[in-house]
Formats: structure tokens, sequence, C-alpha cells
């Protein structure tokens, strides 16, 4: 179990490449990990894991890198990154013993996500009536499942995940060395925030668009991910949006399809089977990348898959409440969900976060002009 | 294509595929012409010494996106004059330096992007446009548009004969796939580079002591173009024995070591030879400005190395250097573990200590710390290095490119030993170079020559193209 990157064979390899990066510094106008780098003249574990977290694997690095293999250097930024970040997602989690799960992602995810669906079935065929699961309800899913054994196993799992991703994200800021949050302004927050939400570090550095698949400059990533995310955000918005309506004005579901729940969740949910099928699809184009690794590319995939599923189930639950298929979409749909919370502390979910505090630190650090990061021991 | 079907007839045909022959043959290819660029190296070596590139020397006549203040004609023109103590043909000179005020802009058209100065650059913002990820970036680029375009860019095509006749190349035999093909073009362009890579050659005019210089740059530059052109009647430039070369990290790789096997202390400390006495003023100017004189300086000394010694008082103010310095509590420590004679370097080192003149030190600026009654002084800079660790740097010669090269004229025509210019053949790029650097070096020009030049050598063999067609 990996507790600390001091044991990560990750950050011995990123520590020989920036050194290499550093006395060179060609691609310091690609991304923020560059500028960080150069702030330093040597590199601590912690310093490493916080540039891991910089990095976006864009690519372009590596496609023009005078240093990549065959050079003896063999420099590859992006992929040493790649392992390192996994490296920190492991020993950033909580529990620790669970950490270990994003060594063999893919298989995790996998698991548990049909194990998540199977529960629900072997629950539904044990403990609700057969006329009422293969019943039509007129798209009324309260009368499958009651919405409170919803809202009270759905909330207590979701409350599981938030305090799991907030000690994550605690025992990462740790992890890369950070100073004390009382020195965070609102303007490195906001500042992180509009580099997340925007992907500005999947831009290469100006306009064309980042390396990747391949080694022409492409803007379709950024695309596929802004798909996903806004597509994600949507869907939270309409499920946020529906409790509103329930709790707060004691409006039941189901809603019609031109409510605005429905509509967010329409759209949400088609940009959630748009974005991972676009990134499965450069995934695919990029196979045999010197970029990617398997380890990370499982990881990717396992979200990417579970996103499409949670979409797709959604949808096609909205589409045919009416008829007499509503239960079972119904339970399959809440099973992959569950899946899906489940492993959002323990896979590429984790990212978002942890990317973040990256550069919330990184904007520290520009606005300090020094370097802020990478000094306290690690714990 | 299958081997029959491989073309060997075009309009226009480049030999080199760097910056120089791609700007040519974009610009060919612009022109409605077919072009083949036939590129010796494989793949990823792609582009000579352009990969290592970062920037490129650019006038301009106001503030642009990537360039501050300005830098006109004249300034640019004596700086030019300055490194190169006269040694320039002046209307070439000034035609690269017009040619570089439209290079940004035709390079960002093509798909190059720059950026803007960053800090630990050469403090180069005002007068050098900086390639968003170095050279290799641009190279990727060119060869995207050159492509986009058709033209037959192909690597790990080294071409083995020139057939010359009358002033003309006939047509040129190539090696492809283990095969070799005659190609025919009615315009050559030759972007072949200089023949650094060529240690036997280097030896000609340096003698033994090329088999201690490094080669910053790509291993396929050997020159073989140029000397089958030099030896077949075309006029020569230049002096074998000029190049740009600059002082780097002993432990650099014999090839391919570029830029990050650079040592950046040398203004902060002393340099010795291997019988530890000094032999040059080593804050003589800003760095950005004597960088490229320390290749030759160390390149003279015995055993052909320089050893850089600093001490604690200099951490941090120079770019980290890829290899780690050696190391000690104590000079004559210091001395043994670099095979330096301790007491020699003691003395030499006591010598220099008590010769400076410390007063506010200021790396920034040409600051009043200097040495008195010291021969060579320390003009700049100097403080007593008095405070342990005590750090080495081993220096040895490294050469980035030659400037013995063929003659043109400004059309970029490849010029006969008899004065005239070649019907057919143009030449772009470090070949030529020479045209321009007689000694000495200005950052970023080697780009600027290579860009403006290929992209007159593409345009002038479009037009001889069309006209003989």
């Amino acid at each position: 179990m990996l507790l600390t990157l001091a044991d990560s064979a990750a950050a011995v390899e990123a520590d020989r490449i920036m050194t290499i990066c550093n006395a060179c510094r060609y691609c310091e106008g690609h991304c923020a990990v560059f500028p960080a780098m150069t702030q330093r003249l040597a590199f601590t574990p912690a310093d490493l894991g916080y540039f891991a977290n910089l990095c976006h694997a864009c690519g372009s690095c590596y496609h023009h890198c005078q240093y990549a293999d065959p050079h003896e250097f063999k420099v590859n930024v992006p992929r040493t990154m790649a392992e390192l970040r996994l490296d920190t997602y492991e020993a950033a989690a909580w529990p620790r013993f669970l950490g270990r799960s994003f060594q063999n992602n893919g298989v995790w995810t996998a698991i548990v996500t049909v194990l998540a669906i199977g529960l629900f079935l072997l629950a539904a065929a044990a403990l609700i009536e057969p006329a009422t699961l293969f019943g039509r309800h007129g798209g009324n899913f309260y009368a499958v499942m009651s919405h409170n054994v919803m809202v009270t196993v759905f909330g207590s799992v979701a409350l599981f995940v938030l305090v799991a991703i907030v000690i994550g994200m605690a025992r990462f800021w740790r992890l890369i060395g950070a100073p004390p949050l009382r020195e965070v302004g609102l303007r490195e927050i906001a500042s992180a925030v509009h580099d997340a939400l925007t992907l500005k570090y999947l831009g290469g550095g100006a306009d064309l668009g980042c390396t990747y698949p391949a080694e022409a400059p492409s803007k379709l990533r950024r695309l596929f991910h802004h798909f996903t995310f806004y597509g994600f955000l949507l869907c939270f918005a309409a499920t946020t949006l529906g409790t509103l309506y329930h709790y707060g004005f004691g409006w039941a579901a189901p809603y019609g399809y031109l409510s605005l729940p429905s509509l967010l969740g329409t759209f949400g949910g088609l940009g959630l089977m748009i974005g991972p099928a676009g990134l499965m699809v450069l995934k695919r184009r990029a196979a045999g990348s010197p970029v990617q690794t398997a380890a990370t590319k499982k990881l990717d995939e396992g979200l990417l898959v579970l996103l499409f599923l949670t979409a797709f189930t959604g949808l096609l639950l909205t589409a045919l409440r009416g008829s007499e298929l509503l239960g079972l979409l119904l339970v399959v749909h809440l099973g992959v969900v569950m899946g899906l919370f489940l492993c959002m502390p323990y896979g590429k979910f984790v990212h978002g976060f942890y990317r973040i505090l990256a550069l919330v630190g990184h904007a520290l650090e520009q606005r300090q002009g020094r370097q802020v990061l990478g000094k306290l021991a690690e714990t | 294509m299958s081997r029959g079907d491989l073309q060997t007839s075009f309009d226009v045909l480049v030999i080199g595929g760097g910056n120089a022959g791609l700007s040519a043959a974009i610009m060919a290819a612009e022109a409605g012409c077919s072009v083949c660029v036939l590129e010796r190296a494989p793949r990823f070596y792609r582009g000579g010494n352009s990969r290592h590139t970062r920037n490129l020397r650019a006038m301009h006549a106001a503030p642009t996106s990537v360039l501050t203040e300005a830098y006109d004609e004249e300034e640019y023109f004596q700086d030019l004059l300055r490194v190169t103590k006269g040694k320039t043909t002046e209307r070439l000179a000034r035609l690269a330096i017009r040619g570089s005020q439209d290079s940004v802009a035709w390079l960002e058209a093509r798909g190059v992007r720059f950026q803007k100065a960053l800090s630990g650059t050469l403090h180069l913002g005002r007068t050098n446009a900086f390639f968003l990820g170095g050279g290799r970036a641009l190279v990727n680029a060119l060869y995207r548009h050159a492509e986009s375009l058709g033209v037959i860019a192909r690597c790990e095509a080294p071409v083995e004969q020139l057939h010359l006749e009358d002033g003309r190349c006939r047509s040129v035999t190539a090696r492809l796939g283990g095969r070799l093909h005659d190609f025919t073009a009615r315009s050559v362009v030759f972007a072949a580079g200089g023949f650094q890579a060529n240690i036997p050659w280097l030896k000609e005019s340096w003698g033994d002591a090329a088999d201690n210089f490094l080669i910053r740059g790509t291993p396929y530059n050997t020159g073989e173009i140029l000397k089958q052109l030099l030896d077949q009647g075309v006029a020569q430039v230049g002096d074998p024995q000029q190049c740009h070369a600059v002082a780097i990290d002993g432990r650099a790789p014999k090839y391919d070591g570029g830029i990050c096997t650079r040592v950046d202390c040398v203004s902060l400390g002393i340099v010795v030879n291997a019988a530890a006495e000094r032999f040059y003023d080593e804050g003589e100017d800003f760095w950005p400005k004597r960088y490229a004189i320390w290749g030759r300086l160390v390149a003279a000394q015995p055993g052909q190395v320089g050893h850089v010694i600093i001490d604690r008082k200099a951490i941090g103010l120079f770019m980290p250097p890829v290899f780690p310095a050696v190391t000690a509590g104590s000079i004559e420590e210091l001395a043994g573990k670099i095979g330096l004679d301790p007491q020699a370097l003691a003395a030499t080192v006591a010598g220099y200590n008590a010769s400076v003149r410390e007063a506010s030190f200021d790396h920034t600026a040409l600051d009043d710390c200097r040495t008195e009654g010291l021969d060579p002084p320390k003009t700049h800079w100097a403080r007593r290095l008095d405070e342990p660790p005590f750090h080495a740097y081993t220096l040895k010669p490294g050469i980035t490119f030659t400037y013995l090269g063929v003659a043109v004229d400004d059309k970029a025509r490849v010029l006969m030993a008899h004065g005239r210019p070649s019907a057919n053949m143009f030449a772009a790029g470090e070949i030529m170079a020479g045209n321009v650097l007689g000694e000495g070096y200005l950052a970023g020009i080697g780009m600027t020559i290579g860009g403006v030049f290929g992209r007159i050598a593409g345009e002038e063999a479009a037009r001889h193209a069309s006209n003989a067609g």
C-alpha cells in the first residue's frame, strides 16, 4: 500500500525527467507544470505529486520534446506524470486500504458496478411484488420503490462518498506539501475553478488544441470533456431541483417531459452519453501512443463506461417510463447509479477535485511569485 | 506507394527537411509546384538542428504579440557587425534582417505558434520570438502544413550523389528503403546543413582537438551535400574553423545534447583550464551576449577543457544545469575531485579573491564588482569565492553548426566558382549561413537566416521551375 510519495517509483522517474526539463524549459508555454517547475531548483516527492496533478496529459510536451525516446534521455512527461498521478490518488485515499483499488481500477470498477446492479435486482426480486415490478404506473417510479427508500439508500451512500472525497482532498493537500488553507484567498480559488471549468490546460498553450490523440493539435478532447462534465453538472442540477420540488414545494415526481428537471436531465444525459463516447473513441485512436499507460487507460475507461451507462439507463427509463418496463429499468438504473456512487472516491472521478486543488496551489505560487508548495514533510 | 510507383520527377526538389528546407518547400508548393523533400534522418530526428532551436531573431518597428518594444534594421545590423567583427556580406545580411519582419506572421499562418517570453530564458523578449514548444513543435507544424499542400516529404532518404553539369543540377541519387533512386527536378534547393557532425572534416582545420568536441545538434549534418557541391564547382564561402560553438557540460552526449547541456554560471564564478589557470574575462558582458564565445575559448585550451568554479552565493542565480555539480567543502578538495592540482587551483582562487573589489553586486546590470591588477581581469560580477560548498562544472566545446558553406546571391541562387549564379540550384539555411555569419553568433539568427533564405529559395525555385516549363 502506497502511503507516501517517497515510496513511488514514478516519483523517482519524474524527478529525473523534471531535472532535464528544468534545464531545457522549451515547453514552458504549454501548461502550468513547467512554470511551476521553473520556480524550483530541485524537487521533493511532494513537488512532483503536485506537478503530476497539474498535468492534464495533453501530450504537447511529449510530441515537441527533442529528448523523447529514442533519444538517450527518454523523456516522457505525460506518461510519467500519469503514473505518478495514480500514486497520489492511492496515497490520498480514505480509508487507506481502499487506495489499492487504483492499481487495478478497471477490474474494481467493473466488479463494484456489476455487484451493485445484481444486488438491486436481487433486492427487487425479493422485496417487490412481481405485479408491481412489471406493472404500468403512468411513469410514477415511486410506485415501484418509495421515495423514502431511495433517499435513505442513496443519501447514506452519498454521505459516505462525500466524507471519503473530503478526507481525500485534505490528505491530497498535505501530500503536495501545500501551505495552511488560511493562505488561500478567493482569488486563487476563482482562478483554479476558472482554469478547470474552461479546461485551459487542454489547449496546448495556444488556439489549436492539444496533441491528442496524436501529434496534430486537436480540440476534440476538450470538446468531449466539456460534454461529459457539463452533462454531469446538468444531471446533478436536475436531481437537486427535483429534491427542491419535492421537499420545498411538495411537487412529487414524475415531472413532465418539458418540465425543468426533465429538460435538465435529458440534456445532461445526452451530454453524458456524447462526451464519454467521444472520449472513448479518442482513447481508441490514441491506442499505442507512448503518452498513454495501461493503468490510467483502465482508470479513465472505468469512469467513462459508468457515466455512459448512467446516462443511457436514465434516458431509457425516462423514455419508457409509461410502459411496463418501468420497474426493471428503474432497478437497473439505480444499480448503475449506486455503482457510480461507490466508485467515485476510488476511481477517475477524484481527478477533478485533486486537479482543482493543484491549480489552487499553482495560483497561490503565481501570486506570491515563489515556491509555496512541496516544502512540508509528507505525513 | 509501391516501389514501382515511386515518383522521382518534380518541379522542385528540396534536400534537407529542416526550417529552411520546409520553408522553401512550402513556398514552392504554394506557388503551385510539385515538391519533394528528401530528409536524411528518421522521422523522430527529422528537421536537423531546427528541432533543437527555440527562437528566431526578428526585426520589428513596434511591439507585437510576441515581441516587446522595437528592434530596427540598423540596430539589428550593428549587433550582427559586432559579433561577426565585420565578417558578413552586408547586402545578404540586410536581406535576412528585413525578411525577418515577416517571419513570425508567415510561420503563424502555417501552424507554428509562439509564446510570450517567460522566466529563465535569455532575456531576449525584445529581439527574439520564441516558438511555443520549441523547435520540434515548429518542425512538426511545418511538415504538417507542407504535406497538407501536397508536398511529398520522405524521411530516411539520404542523398548520396549530386549530378551537376554546366552549373545545373541534372539529378540527384538518393537511397530509399535500401535502393538507389535518381530524382530529377527543374529546380533544386539545398538545405542540408553544415558539417559539424563530421569529425574527420573538423579535424582538417582543428586537428586532433576536434576529437574533444561535442556536437550539440543532429548527428546527421555531416556535410556530404556541401562537400559535393564544393567539389563540383560551387563557390565556397567562410572559414572552415568558424562555427557557432558554446561551452557545454562535458558529460553531455556526443550528439544531440541540445539546449539542456548548457552551463550558465560562467559570469558568476571563474573558469580555469587544465593547469588551473584562468584564461578569459568571465564578466565581460551579459551571458546572453557572451555564451557563444566560450565554445571557442575552451576549444583553444589544452585538452579542450575548462572548469567553471562557483561558491554557495551563486546557487539559484542561474538556470539549473541538467547534470549535478561536483561539490566540495574546500577549493583543494574540489580540485582533487575534478582532476586539477589542488595547490595550483588554490593559488588561482587566492589570487583572484585578493584582487576582487566587491561593490554592489547586481547580476541584472553591468555592475561594479570587478578585479584589480589581475590578468585576465574579471570586469563585472566579481565576488570572492569564499563560501563553501564550492561547485564545479567541467566544460567542453559544443559545436552547434559550422559556417563554411556555399556562396549565394540575393535570390538564394548558388554561385559557381567562376562567379555566375547556377541556373537551377538554390541554397538556404546552415549550408549558406556563412554568407551572413563570418564568425561569432547572434542568438536566434540561425533560424532567421534559414527562414528568410528558405522562403526566397522556394519562391525563386518555383519561378525558375515555371519558366523552365
